[in-house]
């Protein structure tokens, strides 16, 4: 491990932030302007770590929702987003830290666990299977049985039955809930996921980008439902790197950056703008943008000139391209 | 399906005609593949002035089926394996091992017929659980963990029937078996109409009811489609995959130690051999029958269809006067025709909208 990259400290990770938010965070603190209700948090994860080996996945970060609320869980790829929600959802327990469920510590021994206690969580890629029927997703692990002792048996037009109801509810209409979920789109996949764990009591709904591989229309699908489970006083933890998604849902917004928290904000307080910069991914923005400029000036420089540059080298020595790469592998 | 008018109001649903739901059920293409291969022989018999003998005949059907039975057993149990994603090669080697166990049991050591049998499973079932545990605890995936298996118990089988009786056959097991009555269980028969029905038939007939009904109509059976269709989503609603996997591991090695007793009994000897390639048969019967070789969709209904194929391939060929060798073709072709066909179904299925 001689040829190591020089290490690069997550605590030390440059946030640059402008001048009115840090105001702002001064004047508020980094935990925004206060909980938007005075309700005790359905879910809460308190200076919570997890460390894999040695590398950092998450370090005193906190989080909590509401009942009613959504908070979006911000943060770019490698932020830790990933590593957090499995935490919440009882795949991991954090190294350090507490979880606290109606202000009460709670231990989530695994994510049945966890769903049994009220904490729902849907994967972007895990939420359905597509070759089980909808009635049979529906009640993945969660059968209703009809009968007695050896006989006793999946109810299957019950569970039709229930599915086609819930679905409709969703304002999706079913034609036969022995229709495979492959023939769904991938909004109406993701509501389903969402509509099962309303059905089974959710108080606290995880949402894993529900709409990061969605088109523009199937989003806003996803994003009503998000809402709606928000006025059925749930409390939503919504996770996402796309800002757009975030600002028009959120009541709460939380920044994950390189494994720390790199603020909270309450709805109001920030613009797209800031979360992107916030997110970590404003410096390099910036960056990106100046090598673009550079790179679009050689360009016309050389077509002016008529020939094609030889060698085009616009990076900057210190150009932080690689940095979230750099901060995932091993380091001290 | 009876959903709408189950609840009694109006869910605007569109009805569904049964032929369409007939058509994107998994078993379609097994059931008009055995429609097709019967109806060929039929026509070749009659083309050669068969009628009332040979594949027409009863005791032919009575042969066809009790081959088809012999596969259709193992089958039901490996499709329901192959939902949930695995594959056990080592049935065919378990008919073997199981069988010789059983006949040293009884012949060499002179152990009650119903106390070799009950040991018998219980091997089965010990190598079975040991399987699924090897396959989880490792995670090596299943074709490799019973690829081992089934060298393992071809082996062995060989070597210790050589090593105890010096020879690669047990003889004389129905010595002083023939009139127990459990035994009869696994060796009886019926003669309707001038053909001999075998007992493997009914046992064909409750495996495939039993693992339908599992499949279909249990929780169990949800989790099947459940670990085959996605492990960790499986997990996360709290589907006890290992134990699922392992369960359904020992229910393949239990059907061949089924089959072994059957074979063993009604023949009256148990051979090293005896098993080899039935558990590319197995597999081959699940596939045709609509079971998807990557896990998650299937059943174990349509695997009776493809067992019914190959029982009518392989006899129908002898019987229309073609020689055997070209068998192994016709299977190979049967095999692909019908992975093409529930490709595109499950497509069709899965895709219209």
């Amino acid at each position: 491990m001689s040829n190591q990259l020089p290490p690069i400290p997550h605590d030390t990770a440059p946030i640059t932030m402008p001048a009115d938010t840090a105001e702002r965070i001064a004047r508020y603190g980094k935990q925004g302007a206060g909980p938007t209700s005075d309700a005790v948090p359905v879910l809460e994860a308190r200076d919570v770590s997890k460390y894999f080996g040695r590398v950092i996945a998450l370090e005193h970060v906190s989080l909590s929702v509401r009942p009613g609320e959504v908070n979006c869980l911000l943060g770019d790829n490698g932020a830790g987003k990933s590593t957090l929600i499995k935490i919440l959802s009882g795949v991991h327990r954090p190294d350090s830290g507490t979880m606290l469920m109606d202000g009460e510590p709670v231990v989530f021994q695994s994510p049945r666990n966890a769903l049994d206690r009220g904490v729902a969580t849907v994967y972007q890629d895990l939420a359905v299977l597509p070759l089980m029927s909808i009635s049979r997703n529906f009640f993945i692990g969660s059968e209703p049985t009809t009968g007695w002792g050896p006989f006793r048996r999946f109810d299957v037009a019950a569970a039709g039955r229930t599915a086609t109801n819930q679905m409709l509810e969703i304002g999706i209409q079913v034609r036969d809930p022995s229709q495979l979920v492959g023939t769904l789109s991938g909004g109406e996949r993701q509501t389903l996921a969402i509509a099962r764990a309303e059905y089974f009591g959710a108080r606290v709904l995880i949402l894993d980008e529900p709409t990061s591989a969605l088109g523009v229309k199937e989003a806003a699908i996803v994003l009503r439902h998000v809402i709606r489970a928000r006025s059925k006083g749930l409390g939503v933890i919504f996770i996402t790197h796309n800002v757009q998604h975030a600002l028009p849902v959120g009541d709460r917004f939380t920044i994950l950056s390189h494994g720390r928290s790199a603020g909270e904000f309450v709805r109001g307080q920030v613009d797209q703008d800031e979360l992107l910069r916030l997110m970590g991914g404003g410096d390099e923005l910036t960056h990106l943008a100046r090598e673009l400029d550079q790179l679009m000036a050689a360009d016309a420089g050389a077509i002016e000139a008529a020939a094609i540059p030889d060698e085009v080298t616009p990076t900057s020595p210190d150009a932080p391209v690689t940095e979230v790469e750099a901060s995932e592998s091993a380091q001290d | 399906m009876t959903t709408a008018s189950a609840t009694g109001e109006d869910q605007r649903l569109r009805s569904v005609s049964p032929l369409r739901l007939f058509l994107s059920r998994p078993e379609f293409g097994a059931i008009v593949g055995a429609i097709i291969v019967f109806l060929i022989f039929a026509i070749l018999s009659v083309a050669r002035g068969d009628v009332g003998k040979g594949f027409l005949s009863i005791q032919g059907a009575a042969s066809y089926l009790e081959i088809a039975a012999q596969v259709g057993i193992l089958g039901a149990a490996v499709s329901l394996l192959m939902i949930a994603g695995e594959f056990d090669l080592s049935v065919g080697s378990m008919i073997g091992a199981a069988g010789l166990l059983l006949g040293l049991l009884i012949v060499q050591y002179g152990v009650p017929p119903t106390i070799a049998i009950v040991l018998t499973f219980a091997f089965a079932l010990a190598v079975g659980a040991f399987n699924g545990w090897l396959r989880i605890k490792t995670g090596l995936p299943s074709f490799i963990v019973t690829l081992g298996m089934l060298l393992i118990l071809r082996g062995a089988g060989i070597g210790f029937t050589r090593a105890i009786t010096s020879n690669t056959i047990v003889s004389g097991v129905n010595a002083n078996t023939a009139n127990d009555p459990i035994v009869k269980l696994f060796t009886a028969s019926v003669s309707i109409g001038g053909g001999e029905f075998k007992v493997v038939l009914l046992w064909w007939i409750v495996a495939v009811v039993v693992a339908t009904w599992v499949l279909t109509r249990t929780r169990f059976g949800n989790w099947i489609f459940a670990v085959g269709g996605g492990e960790q989503a499986a997990r996360y609603v709290g589907v006890p995959v290992h134990r699922v996997k392992v369960i359904l591991f020992m229910t393949t090695a239990a059907s061949a130690a089924l089959l072994a007793c059957i074979q063993v009994l009604s023949f009256g000897s148990a051979d090293v051999l005896r098993g080899t390639n039935k558990e590319f048969e197995a597999i081959i019967t699940a596939v045709v029958g609509g079971t998807l070789l990557t896990g998650g969709y299937g059943s174990a209904l349509g695997s009776a269809f493809g067992a019914f194929i190959l029982g009518t391939t392989q006899l129908g060929i002898n019987f229309v006067g073609i020689n055997s060798d070209w068998y192994q073709v016709v299977l190979g072709a049967v095999l692909l025709l019908a992975v093409l066909a529930n490709t595109y179904l499950l497509r069709r299925a899965s895709g219209s909208r």
